[in-house]
């Protein structure tokens, strides 16, 4: 027990410089993601035809398939095929990214289509073009909408970014067995590394929470219910 | 009056929706600081007729000449600033949710025509104050009540300067002790002077506010007329007769 206990102790600065990579992709994971959703869920919604199917195909490929074949199929397959060089890093985030896109995109287009469609009218009949009616009316009152589906969704990814140790990324994961595999302490290992997790999730769907405390419209709640 | 160019001319204008013909070629003409009041029964094509004004809904066939100028529906920047120059308000107001009654006028202002954010807000100031909401300049939609929203989409319209108003049954959507303050809004700018388009089934804006009615029945102007002409004493027109039903219906 006490050697469990000064291995972890020993490994702790280790797994915590891991969780700083952790917590570097799912947020640059998460970015990609909402960027990439937000013009999905745009182009779901507004697009013309040839659009909507691209936008459709998409999602559909990044839903359909596992997230580890996903990050083979990119980092091995892909990427080698094109000569791009990228770092398991950059590959890791552009996987996640896309693949939370494809999840935020439909977040995204539900929210859109739960707004009133007058309020769309009302900003073009004073003369807004769709883009800036999109920008200034559309984008923020969803975005507030969908921030605890969103915290929903980062909670997954972080718990995805574990694969991420599949392809040599210095994350959590691969950090935990590493020293697991070296001091054979793999109970009490893999347990702070569950820890870990627990306490990135818990933090970063707190800190949404207030987040969607803070930028909730006076008068209007989201719960049906009143004040 | 006729010897003058109109402000707008709309000409045979035609809509279809899913092969139902809804405007079968309507015509008319409405010079500055006049009022129309469009009237007739339900399903009758007012609103269809009020959108397509403003292009909000485009119409398969017809013209639209504002300011002597022909409208390109095709031309998106001619739409957007065809939309400026013909302010609408909604039955149901369409307030945008999210922003503040101030922020409801000042987000086309900083938007559409780039004014710095102080101008806009004293714009706004100016606007909630003509229609008695100058307190009220900090809440939001959800905490006002219907006849406020109405008048803050009112302000909101007019912080764009446009030229002639577009009403679609202003009043149609509140409770009826708030029907008055909106009513005395549309009459206060009635008097300044404002050109309007107005659909309504209030008795007491038809009869006081209109120079000229049209009366919409299945898609065409069944009847138009003056105030005088079709309301007068003894008068077998429809319009007097949908007036009448109306008037019964309100019990009044
Ligand atoms: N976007 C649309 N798609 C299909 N049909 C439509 C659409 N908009 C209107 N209509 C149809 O056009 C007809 C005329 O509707 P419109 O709303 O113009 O009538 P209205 O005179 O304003 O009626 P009301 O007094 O009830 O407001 C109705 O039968 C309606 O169902
Ligand atoms: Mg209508």
């Amino acid at each position: 027990m006490s050697t469990s206990l000064a291995v972890i102790a020993d490994a702790l600065p280790y797994l915590l410089q891991g969780s700083l990579f952790t917590g570097a992709i799912v947020v640059s994971a998460m970015l990609v993601g909402l960027l990439v959703g937000i013009l999905a869920a745009v182009g779901m919604v507004y697009g013309n035809p040839v659009t909507r199917f691209l936008v459709g195909a998409y999602v559909w490929f990044f839903r359909g398939v596992p997230v580890l074949v996903l990050l083979f199929l990119f980092y091995f397959g892909l990427f080698a095929f094109l000569g791009l060089n990228f770092s398991a890093f950059t590959s890791v985030t552009i996987v996640l990214g896309l693949t939370t896109g494809a999840y935020q995109a439909n977040i995204f287009k539900g929210a859109i289509l739960s707004l009133p469609a007058g309020q769309f009218k009302a900003a073009s009949a004073l003369g807004m073009s769709n883009g800036q009616a999109i920008r200034s009316i559309v984008l923020p009152q969803i975005l507030r909408i969908s921030i605890p589906a969103w915290s929903n969704e980062y909670s997954i990814i972080l718990k995805d970014s574990a694969l991420a140790f599949v392809i040599g990324a210095p994350e959590i994961m691969a950090r935990t067995q590493f020293v697991a595999s070296r001091t054979y302490q793999h109970l009490a290992l893999y347990i702070a590394a569950g820890v870990i997790y627990f306490l990135l999730t818990w933090g970063g769907v707190l800190i949404l929470d207030k987040l969607h405390k803070y930028v909730r419209i006076p008068g209007y709640s989201h719960q049906g219910m009143n004040k | 009056m006729t010897t003058r160019q109109p402000l707008l001319k709309v000409a045979a204008l035609r809509k279809t929706f899913d092969n139902n013909p809804i405007l079968k070629g309507v015509s008319f003409e409405l010079h500055k600081g006049g009022i129309i009041v469009l009237i007739g029964p339900s399903g009758g094509g007012k609103s269809t007729l009020l959108q397509c004004i403003n292009c909000l809904t485009i119409p398969d066939g017809g013209e639209i000449e504002f300011d002597r100028q022909r409208l390109d529906i095709h031309s998106r920047p001619a739409l957007y600033q065809h939309r400026q120059d013909v302010g609408m308000i909604f039955q149901e107001f369409n307030l945008f949710d999210h922003l503040s009654a101030r922020d409801n006028i000042t987000i086309a202002l900083r938007k559409i025509k780039k004014l710095p954010r102080r101008e806009a807000d004293e714009r706004a100031r100016l606007e909630l104050e003509q229609v008695g909401l100058a307190d009220k300049a900090e809440l939001y939609p959800a905490q006002l009540s219907g006849g406020q929203k109405q008048r803050v989409a009112i302000a909101r319209a007019l912080a764009m300067d446009p030229k002639v108003l577009l009403l679609d049954e202003p009043t149609s959507a509140l409770d009826p002790e708030l029907i008055g303050e909106v009513i005395n809004v549309i009459k206060e700018l009635a008097a300044k002077g404002m050109t309007m388009i107005m659909a309504t089934h209030q008795i007491s804006l038809i009869a006081t506010l209109a120079d000229h009615i049209l009366f919409m029945e299945d898609g065409r102007i069944a009847e138009q007329g003056s105030p005088a002409e079709l309301l007068g004493a003894g008068c077998a027109s429809k319009t007097q007769g949908f007036c009448d039903r109306l008037n019964q219906l309100s019990g009044e």
